[in-house]
């Protein structure tokens, strides 16, 4: 506080009443320890690509340090149709309908200004990540919690939508494969979520940033679905399946119209995204599938070898198919999962993320992130079995 | 690739309690795989990546190209595998282009691996001729830098 005046008071009350994430909380207390193994990180622990990150340098001398169109380089633009087109099914025209962004949550914030007005409503499903809620607040718009559960392996059905949505809802959020739990939708699941969102006239938006983080079967994206594409804003972005979370590279995709508001907005807050992420991104798309490949390879290797240390330990786990989020319930001991995390950082010096972070009904939970090395991981499993153990 | 063998190719120290739980199979199973490749061949063995250049070794290390005559019966793999049987050598390849056989020699001084050259591998029947460059530093070996820490710039805890 500084002199007399209140400010507080002046404070828009929706940004003042929205708390800190609890991931923030949470950071707070860990970065004051030191030599904690981290399974709280959820950036992908690879290095980008060095061909990336050379061609950002290269692309640095060139001069590639201006504006660029709002809507992002055009190259780019038809880069990503290609792309999204190729791996996801579903066509943009790169002209108008796609829209580069900072990062995913700049274009999750611009769909959702651009689509609501206030009093609207926004079904999104919990556990999810921790900005959506927010988001949807700052929007002007009345956030629908939809909770999905465990034995369900966390997906989304259509009879959890019913029981929430109303006649003022105009939304539906979507993101699988899920931060946090790991879940991911089979087609079939998706067919059913696709044929409520036509019935009900609701816009849906799908973040699909782990769309290539699946291990067990392929990612469909709803997308791709007879008759979504016109009603769907698609997002996607760098930085997990490129590991280039700092670039804050993200775009959007979807029918004009849409992506012109969003774009609207765009021009006016952030003008562009940066000209040198951009190219990075270029040069990302040109040999995507080599690096990709090899981290889902390793991802895998390790979703496996936590998979099978909670069983050994007999902690209960949903199998986590993609992200790279296991979410292991932790209730059986009786304790909030803050607590939990708490004291097992401060016993066994090793970080988790309590479920609670990404929701209410996250309590009872912990997600161990598993983009840390396989001895970190092994190491931290130990740990964690010598901690149950005494609880 | 099999998982198996990329998992040891990566680590070969890893334990086969930890293989079977990144592969979701029994380590019984990863034993015997392991062993069914060691039979066959496949995996000849198991070695350290060493960075030679902190040791501070009596050794050098040359690449030489070398061209040879084919011969009638055998082509390359005869001379190839006469090379090759050189204790001095320690990796042999046949190349397209301006060359055949790629060699890695190692002796213990310059001199020494000349006299290699002029007296064991150029007097050989079908070499017609050599060319021999000395190794000065190494900064990556089987994939591995050499000289870069590991830095890991992530915050502790992230959404």
């Amino acid at each position: 506080m500084r002199g007399s005046v209140s400010l507080r008071d002046r404070l828009n009350t929706t940004v003042r009443d929205i708390p800190r994430s609890g991931i923030r909380d949470f950071f707070d207390i860990v970065s004051t320890m030191r030599d904690v193994i981290s399974l709280g990180i959820g950036e992908p622990d690879f290095d980008t690509p060095w061909h990336v990150r050379e061609s950002t340098v290269f692309a640095l001398e060139r001069g590639a340090t201006h504006y660029t169109s709002n809507y992002g380089y055009l190259e780019l633009r038809r880069a990503l149709a290609n792309y999204v087109r190729k791996n996801f099914g579903a066509e943009y025209n790169p002209e108008n309908e796609v829209l580069v962004t900072v990062g995913v949550s700049e274009a999750l914030d611009l769909a959702l200004r651009a689509l609501l007005n206030p009093g609207d409503e926004v079904l999104y499903h919990e556990p999810c990540y921790v900005s959506y809620r927010a988001t949807i607040l700052f929007a002007q718009g009345i956030p629908l919690a939809v909770e999905t559960k465990a034995e369900n392996g966390f997906r989304l059905t259509r009879a959890m939508l019913e029981a929430k949505a109303t006649p003022k809802t105009k939304v539906l959020m979507l993101n699988f494969p899920n931060n946090p739990t790991g879940a991911v939708m089979s087609r079939s699941d998706l067919e059913d979520i696709a044929a409520f969102a036509r019935e009900r006239d609701l816009i849906v938006i799908t973040d699909e940033i782990y769309g290539e983080l699946t291990y067990d079967s392929p990612h469909t994206s709803i997308a791709s679905l007879p008759g979504m594409a016109e009603r769907t804003i698609f997002l996607h972005g760098f930085s997990k399946a490129w590991a280039m979370t700092g670039f804050r590279l993200g775009y959007a995709c979807g029918p004009a119209e849409l992506v012109e508001a969003m774009m609207k907005i765009h021009q006016y807050t952030m003008l562009c995204a940066s000209s040198l992420s951009q190219k990075a991104a270029i040069e990302a798309l040109t040999r995507p599938e080599f690096d990709v490949t090899a981290m889902v390879d390793e991802y895998r290797r390790r979703r496996n070898f936590l998979v099978a240390s909670f069983a050994e330990m007999g902690l209960e786990s949903h199998r986590p198919l993609g992200a790279f989020y296991a979410f292991p319930s932790v209730a059986k001991f009786g304790i909030p999962a803050r607590d939990f995390a708490l004291k097992f950082l401060e016993q066994e010096k090793v970080a988790v993320v309590p479920g609670t972070a990404f929701g209410e009904c996250g309590e009872g939970f912990v997600r161990c992130a598993y983009a840390t090395s396989l001895d970190n991981i092994r190491e931290a499993m130990a740990r964690l079995q010598r901690f149950i153990g005494r609880l | 690739m099999d998982e198996l063998l990329k998992i040891l190719q990566n680590n070969a120290l890893q334990s086969r309690e930890d293989i079977a739980r990144m592969l979701g199979v029994a380590s019984a199973e990863v034993n015997e795989r392991i062993k069914d490749y060691e039979q066959r061949g496949v995996i000849r063995g198991y070695q350290a990546i060493l960075n030679e250049d902190q040791l501070d070794l009596d050794k050098v290390t040359a690449v030489i190209e070398v061209k040879v005559t084919p011969q009638r019966e055998g082509g390359f793999d005869v001379i190839a595998n006469r090379v090759s049987r050189f204790p001095e050598v320690r990796s042999a390849y046949l190349m397209s282009g301006g060359y055949d056989l790629l060699l890695f020699v190692e002796g213990r001084s310059l001199r020494e691996v000349a006299s290699f050259v002029s007296e064991k591998l150029s007097p050989l029947e079908g070499i017609l001729s050599t060319s021999t460059h000395f190794m000065l530093k190494t900064y990556k070996r089987f994939g591995v830098l050499m000289h870069q820490e590991n830095t890991d710039e992530r915050l502790s805890i992230t959404p």
